[in-house]
């Protein structure tokens, strides 16, 4: 049985790297006596994937991991083993029953199915920015309603530098989640839903007093993962103000499957 | 745990900083199983140390051992903390912020203790490090009411003499004995408000407490100890080690911190026993923890079962100093993989002499193609293996290497000491030769055309450091010179061998050793020289990369101290030692006699197969009591029906 588990990771294990993460869940599987599945031969590892990993500094609602268990479990059950084995900063709020693949068909992962994902990024206290809250919206608004964005991304992998239009990958924006939401498509459910188990999805993005957030839906996935921080700093650079990256806050609200406009939950 | 999560932790660091740093994980604690108290609701704060990094203090097993047993006081709440690394340690004091201890993420300048564990000497510039960066004064007599009381404790500390200025006392022996006793008088003493000297006076009455600042020392003029004694009432003159003598019903931790990034021990570690019946004459270990005592075969069982569970570690490594001498080594061993095997648990062995057994367990939990068979014959020639008193033969190491090449395997590691006393030039080259005999018996034993590829030997050696309470802590230790030169020598002798291309040739500094060989039998005087080379920035000195050699050597011409003095002195058999007023179980007169020995080549049977009176039957327990035949032979339990 392949369960996709959505979970929430937040405070100070947002300081926790991506590769530390998946141990902490390896332990957290066995903590919680769930019947995951080994791999066969001489070091067995659990079944387990990630659908997208996070980046040090970044806190998240919504994070997903699909495992195969013997099926000994409800999803009710898994979800809160899952919770009595976690740490302070992670959560999981929801356990879903994958569908068998069709005959002959190789199993979709979380991760290869990603093509979007909405961030909300703050401004940190602390940290002077040059203009007031208004203007900073004004500003955005203005930024993003461009008809072409144009920015430099850094390839990490050739080490190269790349142009590429920030507008086609930038579905949609709102000073906050419930802003870009109304501003965007609602998100489908997934296609098929055999059993699942699901709690509410609170917000653990951290709140700052100057108030200033956006909102933002990006391309994400391995075709073209967008970073928010592109848009900040590329806002940033627009404005005449200086791109301090230690001074945005970068949160995950959701992770998504299907194709632009009309997306569907993982 | 997910319903205490309402209030999230505040931390000491700001984001700014923590993601400047290299690996923040090491400064947020929040572990699973970290024990969470408020710091308001105690009477006691203790703040635990390991003083190097925390990858490497969190593998400690004796700091989670004793983190365990204070965090069950409902009135004292333990903490911990590391060295900050390098990056983190400039940022600190660039900005003025205090050492926090990882749980509450507050100013251990605020505890009211901080304890010190002592493994290696290579960490005492960073205990300067600890103290300084947490605002307390590195000296114990500077410290006023308001500073933690520092406590040091570990091997180390048997010999605490460079580090007395900067302790307010030093725990000998093992942890679960005596400290209940002193957090209770402790909290009495605050309660009625006492001051600080009256505190250590009393803690200087029980025993394993050593208090340097009560005592006084004088030298001769050849920089030899004069006279060592107490200068306070309260002060004993002969402070004996504390012992854990029910090792089946003490303190254990059974939820183990989880860290969040790879420890060294990143796995369940069991300690099946303490103390070793072998010794061998240059392990400080297996003398100080004399006598050998094993814990219950059903308590370890169940303490694994709950470790296991409790931290969802994917490994279990039994721990002890030779765990083949653990009585019901199999049963133990057996019970784990046909318990754990099924659910992915790996089972490592360390410490564990290569016979059939011990092949047939690797054989089920490790994957052959890829794990490494260890020997430490620590000598290359039978004479010097005997000097030492390693009852290992070279037909033990070619018959498990032969076994064990049928088995399948083919990399082998061997570690080797190099200047142990009365080393020659053909001891050393033994080493190649030994090498070379075990590539041999690979190419006798299997087949060509069952052979994977070459044989893989790793040969290591380190240099050899007299430590106190062994029986060469009156040897000459080699210099840098003769420590290079013997290096150079090996390393020839191991490119003559036949098979040369299949061994592999690797060795430690020698910088760093001399100045271990200082600090393992330093004096007082030794403080300068700590003081001295951290306050010019040394700090992290067994780590190569930050190790200053130029900066320890400034420091011998500023103190006019000499390292020769140390180091490369032979002592005379009546001479006083720094050490001498610890009374560690053993006598000075059984470490003598073992010294004797040795300089004849005459080995010493190991305490089951007969009793050698070092002294440690004064505990009344142990192997020292284990049921003994008309030879003097301890009757081996497994011929023992009631057992096992």
């Amino acid at each position: 049985m392949n369960v996709r588990i959505r979970f929430a990771k937040y405070g100070t294990v947002k300081f926790i790297g991506h590769l530390d993460v998946m141990r902490y869940f390896q332990k957290a599987v066995r903590r919680a006596g769930l019947d995951i599945v080994y791999s066969q031969g001489y070091h067995p590892h659990q079944i387990m994937s990630f659908a997208s990993p996070l980046g040090v500094g970044i806190t998240s609602d919504s994070e997903y991991m699909d495992m195969e268990l013997s099926g000994a479990f409800s999803p009710e059950e898994v979800t809160k083993r899952l919770n009595a084995a976690m740490a302070q900063g992670f959560a999981v709020t929801g356990c879903r029953v994958l569908p068998e693949p069709e005959n002959g068909r190789k199993r979709e992962t979380a991760m290869s199915l990603i093509t979007a994902a909405d961030y909300l990024v703050s401004y940190k206290d602390g940290y002077d920015f040059l203009l007031d809250k208004e203007e900073f919206y004004k500003r955005f608004e203005a930024f993003c309603g461009q008809d072409t964005i144009p920015v430099v991304k850094n390839v990490k992998k050739s080490g190269t530098q790349q142009e590429m239009n920030l507008k086609e990958f930038l579905y949609g924006i709102g000073r906050d989640k419930e802003e870009l939401l109304s501003n965007t498509k609602e998100v489908k459910p997934p296609k098929t839903v055999t059993e699942a188990y699901e709690t509410e999805v609170v917000s653990r993005a951290e709140r700052y007093e100057n108030g200033r957030t956006l909102a933002m839906r990006l391309s994400a996935g391995s075709a073209n993962n967008v970073k928010p921080e592109l848009v900040t700093e590329a806002f940033c650079n627009a404005c005449g103000a200086p791109y301090n990256p230690f001074a945005w806050q970068i949160h995950r609200l959701d992770l998504y499957a299907g194709a632009a406009p009309d997306f569907e939950s993982l | 745990m997910a319903e205490q999560q309402t209030v999230m932790r505040k931390l000491a660091l700001s984001d700014e900083i923590l993601l400047s740093v290299e690996k923040p994980a090491r400064y947020i604690g929040g572990e699973v199983n970290m024990a969470v108290k408020n710091p308001r609701d105690v009477d006691i704060r203790f703040c635990m140390c390991f003083p190097d990094v925390y990858e490497v203090g969190m593998s400690h097993l004796g700091i989670q051992i004793l983190y365990d047993m204070f965090n069950r006081r409902e009135d004292t709440y333990c903490e911990r903390v590391y060295s900050p690394w390098p990056d983190l340690d400039k940022l600190l004091r660039e900005k003025n912020i205090p050492l926090f201890a990882l749980e509450s993420q507050e100013p251990i300048k605020e505890f009211d203790f901080l304890g010190i564990t002592l493994q290696y000497e290579m960490c005492y510039t960073n205990i300067l490090q600890v103290l300084d960066l947490a605002g307390i004064p590195l000296h114990a007599k500077d410290r006023t009411q308001d500073d933690p009381i520092v406590i040091g404790g570990g091997p180390c500390a048997y010999n605490p003499e460079p580090l007395a200025d900067f302790f307010d006392f030093f725990y000998l022996g093992e942890g679960e004995t005596a400290y209940y006793e002193i957090l209770d008088k402790y909290k009495a003493h605050k309660k009625r408000g006492g001051s600080r000297r009256e505190f250590l006076e009393e803690v200087a009455e029980i025993e394993g407490m050593y208090v340097p600042q009560f005592y006084e020392v004088s030298y001769h003029e050849d920089g030899t100890l004069a006279s060592f004694g107490p200068t306070n009432p309260h002060a004993k003159r002969v402070i004996r080690k504390q012992v854990e003598m029910s090792l089946s019903d003490t303190f254990y931790q059974e939820k183990p911190l989880v860290p969040y990034i790879r420890a060294i021990q990143d796995r369940v570690v069991l300690e099946i026993q303490r103390g070793c019946i072998r010794g061998c004459r240059f392990c400080q270990a297996g003398m100080l923890y004399r006598p050998i005592r094993e814990r219950n075969v059903e308590y370890l069982k169940e303490l694994a079962e709950k470790m296991l569970r409790s931290t969802g570690h994917e490994e279990i490594s039994l721990s002890s100093l030779s765990s083949s001498d653990y009585s019901c080594l199999k049963e133990l061993v057996y019970f784990l993989i046909d318990n754990f095997q099924k659910d992915g648990v790996n089972i490592s062995l360390p410490s564990l002499r290569i016979d059939a057994f011990a092949l047939d367990v690797m054989n089920k939990v490790q994957d052959i193609t890829k794990s490494s068979l260890t020997f430490a014959p620590e000598a290359g020639s039978q004479r010097m293996r005997n000097v030492i008193n390693k009852g290992l033969t070279k037909e033990d190491i070619l018959n498990g290497a032969s076994e064990a090449f049928r088995g399948g395997w083919n990399k082998v590691k061997l570690y080797f000491m190099l200047g142990l006393p009365t080393e020659n030039e053909e001891d050393i080259r033994e080493i190649a030769a030994l090498s070379d005999d075990i590539a041999k018996t690979y190419y006798d034993t299997v087949p060509k055309s069952e052979r994977h590829g070459k044989v893989q030997i790793t040969t290591s050696t380190s240099f050899f450091v007299p430590k106190p309470f062994t029986p060469f802590q009156w040897v000459r230790m080699d210099t840098v010179g003769e420590f290079s030169a013997k290096q150079k020598i090996l390393a020839a002798a191991i490119k003559e061998q036949l098979n040369a291309k299949s061994i592999k040739y690797n060795w430690h500094d020698t910088d760093i050793t001399m100045l271990e060989g200082v600090f393992a039998r330093g004096d007082r005087r030794c403080a300068a020289l700590l003081e001295g080379a951290y306050k010019d920035g040394c700090m992290f000195d067994s780590w190569s990369e930050f190790f200053r050699g130029d900066i320890w050597q400034k420091q011998f011409e500023k103190t006019g101290l000499s390292m020769e003095f140390y180091t490369s002195r032979e002592r005379a058999a009546d001479e006083l030692f720094p050490w001498d007023f610890i009374d560690a179980g053993i006598t000075k007169e059984f470490l003598y006699r073992e010294y004797e020995k040795s300089k004849e080549a005459v080995v010493t049977p190991n305490c089951r197969k007969s009793c050698a009176g070092c002294g440690a039957k004064q505990f009344h327990g142990g192997v020292c009591y284990e049921p003994r035949g008309e030879s003097g032979e301890v009757i081996q339990k497994e011929h023992l029906v009631a057992d096992c």
